[in-house]
């Protein structure tokens, strides 16, 4: 009999999500979706990056108004879809990887932070702390409300973001990867709180790339993939290859590089890498590069693939490691010594931290090499610039009006180019690539990968990180793949097989290890 | 047929043609910047009082604004990478109080030159380093330089006034070469040689890179806090230079007085010459309009005849509405 009525509580669905699209102009970030959640489940949303699941999120929170439709249900009752105050009203409750809270403000202040208690027009504070107390203990924590936010722990402050839910009377909880920072015991406290969570009715939306967790927490697991829904599978069909393929399962397209370069022991080690550290994310990663050869750093969002290429390039401290270029070893304090030694980087965040936008096209790319071509009295030679640019300008075919155009004036593709000329003319035997198709169109992304194939012939040792496993597929001679701060393996094409996708993705989310 | 293909041809290309011309216009009025404003500003004080526009009258304004716009010009180098030097009048007391002293020394009285520009630049490159090493936020820098500095500039002169009535270098601030008075001449010498570090040089590139995106800078190879150091000595400096200058001009230096608030108008001759405060975008060139806008409004309000008071209202207002008219100009013909 309780358990029927168990059974009946958790089969009631507290959220459908029915037909949502979503698209940015031309580009279509979902596509007719639908997810149904019951009260008191956690619903496991999985996918690799890119799939849509954090744009189906913020259509939920009400970030992102849905296209035509597409209708979100509360309890069967429609819901005014794009408005984050009323999703917020109506109990949905986002937690973000990126916490935000206010770590100079005490924990109860946090909780209610835009929506305290009041009495007489002021701040009740004895109330606001004595509901924020409440709130804690019904967590089972062990901090105090009256504790400023930066002397809690990650961990910590992830549960005041949860309590702050819980103080809206939230009941939908989303938790994007919310264990990506956090402790094995910190861990294991959240999983605590999310089980009691559950048994007050909750239902708990877990997005998350980690198999173990999935398959410790999840009552269901929906899928998508290339921004559309895969599937759903219930806790007894849960399978780990199941859940691979429904997550890569696609087909290559055509327009990668099709000469695979097999491993070939004739090949020089072009840079080799020891035991690196950071002392935070990193544990003692180590590889070889050859020349000529395209290696893939592949991984999720969060392993440690750019802390482990800003390390390389010395943009970072290292806490231990050693690099090896040629056979002779390299102490590498800065970026300007990684490129004297001829090690360049192509940041993944190009606005940030790659170009100047201010500056034209013609001095973002001569930037690296101004003072190798200088005049005597440090003047500089605008006609060796001009020349350069003319040069990068017409092989890498960059669309501007002029190379004395602002760099900010052109498109993400062309602005990628540049940075790409710029990397190249400073002659480089190792080239790091970090993400060099993101936010590219589909023409400018396949002159990369021809320019890439290119370096690689010319014996130029390449190491690419990508989150695009077709492309990963497509372009690389070599898979390492990263997982949590660690080499977690390597992937070869053997001889007449290519690489695949599913080892790829196996020891990306440890599912190998199952 | 034929006909057609002529006409269709025609039309675009006088399409085009009135697209470059737009884009012509636009770019000059780019580079012309806040000139438009600097003429219609004269001729508006012609207007009032036809003393204006005469040659003695441009020779003072010209030499009242010199002092202010070498300030400026070190202070474009500090506001290009996305700084700021609020030590520069206490720097500038400081040095005509060294000046004036070495002046006083029999025989070596020449010396004054080099020591106060050296004293400049020994505060300017501490300033430097705290700000490029210690990574310190310049505004809190420099504040406390321009405390600390003023104070060692009045202990110099134990609090006092220092004369000199037989100043070796008074042709400094009050000979002239070939009817150019030599505060001109310093200042437009600074003005040239500042616009050719920052344009034809590496270090001048390097400058624009650090204030467009010091992390990109950084990971492009560029000794950012090299680069840093740089502009704070620089600026440091020609502060240095102008305490020369004003001593020369009066004969006297005073720790206390000299140089008060003058690093607001040599920031404001900056801002007024468009040059962007987050850095990376700006011209020497504008600079000197700026100055010239400040020293044109006080000699021209003078001269109208307004009272001390509103010369500082009006002074304020023309800033923040030369400023706005900037923004809006930029905006439109912002990245296209």
């Amino acid at each position: 009999m309780t358990a029927a009525v168990r059974v009946e509580a958790t089969q009631r669905p507290v959220l459908e999500m029915r037909h949502i699209s979503k698209t940015f102009g031309p580009i279509r970030a979902l596509q007719d979706v639908s997810l149904t959640v019951n009260a008191g489940e956690l619903h496991a949303l999985m996918g690799e990056n890119g799939a849509g699941k954090s744009t189906l999120m913020k259509v939920l929170s009400g970030a992102y108004r849905p296209d035509p439709g597409g209708e979100i249900l509360i309890d069967g009752a429609p819901v005014a879809s794009g408005d984050p105050i009323k999703a917020r009203a109506q109990g949905i409750a986002v937690i973000y990887q990126e916490l935000s809270l206010a770590p100079n403000l005490t924990v109860a202040q946090n909780i209610f932070l835009g929506n305290e208690p009041r009495r007489f027009g002021v701040v009740d504070r004895d109330q606001c702390n004595r509901r924020a107390r409440q709130i804690i203990e019904r967590l089972g924590v062990a901090f105090s409300a009256r504790s400023l936010v930066s002397s809690l722990s990650l961990g910590e402050r992830q549960l005041v973001e949860i309590a702050r839910a819980l103080s809206t009377s939230a009941r939908i909880i989303v938790m994007d990867e919310p264990t990506t920072s956090l402790t094995s015991r910190e861990t294991e406290r959240l999983f605590e709180v999310i089980a009691t969570l559950k048994a007050q009715g909750i239902a708990i939306i877990y997005i998350s790339h980690r198999m173990e967790e999935v398959y410790q927490l999840a009552d269901r697991v929906s899928v998508l993939r290339d921004s559309g829904y895969v599937g759903t599978l219930e806790r007894a069909d849960l399978n780990a290859s199941r859940l691979v393929s429904m997550m890569v399962g696609r087909d290559l397209s055509a327009f990668y590089r099709k000469d695979h370069r097999p491993p070939d022991s004739k090949r020089q080690v072009a840079l080799s890498v020891r035991g690196m550290s950071d002392g935070r994310l990193l544990k003692n990663c180590s590889f070889d590069l050859h020349h000529g050869e395209v290696l893939a750093l592949a991984g999720l969002v969060g392993s440690g693939r750019t802390e482990l290429a800003r390390l390389i390039f010395g943009a970072d401290r290292r806490s231990a490691g050693e690099l090896e270029l040629d056979g002779k070893p390299l102490a590498i304090a800065s970026p300007r010594e990684a490129l004297e030694a001829g090690i360049a980087y192509l940041t993944e965040d190009r606005k940030e931290l790659g170009l100047f936008l201010d500056m034209s096209i013609s001095d973002n790319i001569n930037m690296g090499v101004l003072a190798r071509d200088a005049r005597a009295g440090g003047f500089r030679d605008f006609a060796a610039a001009d020349r350069r640019a003319a040069k990068a300008v017409a092989e890498l075919s960059i669309r501007a009006r002029s190379a004395q155009a602002n760099a900010g004036s052109l498109s993400g593709g062309n602005q990628q180019k540049v940075l790409l000329a710029r990397l190249l003319e400073t002659e480089p035997k190792v080239v790091i690539l970090d993400e060099p198709t993101r936010g590219v169109d589909v023409g400018a992304k396949s002159e990369i990968y021809r320019l890439i194939d290119n370096l690689a012939g010319r014996g130029i040792a390449i190491l690419m990180i990508s989150s695009e496993l077709p492309e990963v597929i497509g372009v690389a001679d070599r898979v390492l793949v990263m997982r949590g701060g660690a080499i977690a393996g390597e992937v070869t094409a053997s001889a007449g097989e290519p690489l695949r996708q599913e080892a790829i993705m196996e020891l990306a989310t440890g599912a190998a290890q199952k | 047929m034929t006909d057609r293909m002529t006409d269709r041809t025609s039309v675009t290309t006088t399409a085009d043609q009135a697209a470059v011309r737009s884009r012509r216009l636009r770019t000059a009025f780019a580079a012309l910047g806040m000139l438009p404003v600097l003429v219609l500003l004269a001729a508006a004080f012609q207007l009032i009082n036809p003393r204006f526009l005469t040659g003695t009258n441009l020779l003072i304004v010209t030499q009242q604004s010199s002092i202010n716009i070498v300030l400026a010009a070190g202070m474009t180098f500090v506001i290009l990478t996305g700084g700021i030097d609020l030590s520069v009048g206490s720097v500038l007391a400081a040095s005509a109080m060294v000046a004036v002293l070495v002046s006083l020394v029999p025989d070596w009285g020449m010396l004054g030159i080099p020591a106060a520009i050296l004293v400049g630049l020994g505060f300017g490159a501490i300033n430097g380093l705290l700000v490029a090493y210690i990574r310190l936020p310049p505004f809190i820098v420099t504040l406390g330089s321009l405390t600390a500095v003023r104070g060692v500039a009045r202990l110099l002169g134990e609090d006092t006034t220092v004369f000199n009535s037989d100043l070796p270098f008074d042709f400094i601030g009050n000979g002239s070469l070939l009817g150019i008075p030599w505060l001109v001449i310093i200042a437009l010498t600074v003005v040239v040689l500042s616009w050719l570090v920052l344009k034809r040089t590496v270090l001048g590139t390097w400058i624009y890179a650090v204030g467009g995106n010091a992390e990109a800078a950084r990971l492009t190879g560029i000794k950012v806090p090299l680069v840093l150091l740089f502009v704070y000595g620089v600026s440091g400096l020609l502060a240095g230079l102008g305490g020369v200058m004003s001593a020369a001009r009066l004969y006297a230096a005073n720790g206390l007085q000299l140089g008060q608030s003058y690093e607001l108008d040599a920031i404001a001759a900056v801002i007024l010459g468009g040059t962007s405060f987050v850095g990376g975008v700006g011209s020497i060139w504008g600079t000197l309009i700026g100055g010239l806008i400040i020293a044109v409004l006080s000699n021209g309000l003078i001269l109208a005849g307004v009272s001390d008071i509103w010369q500082y209202i009006i002074k304020g207002l023309v800033i923040i509405v030369a400023v706005a008219l900037d923004r809006y100009r930029l905006q439109a013909g912002a990245r296209t």
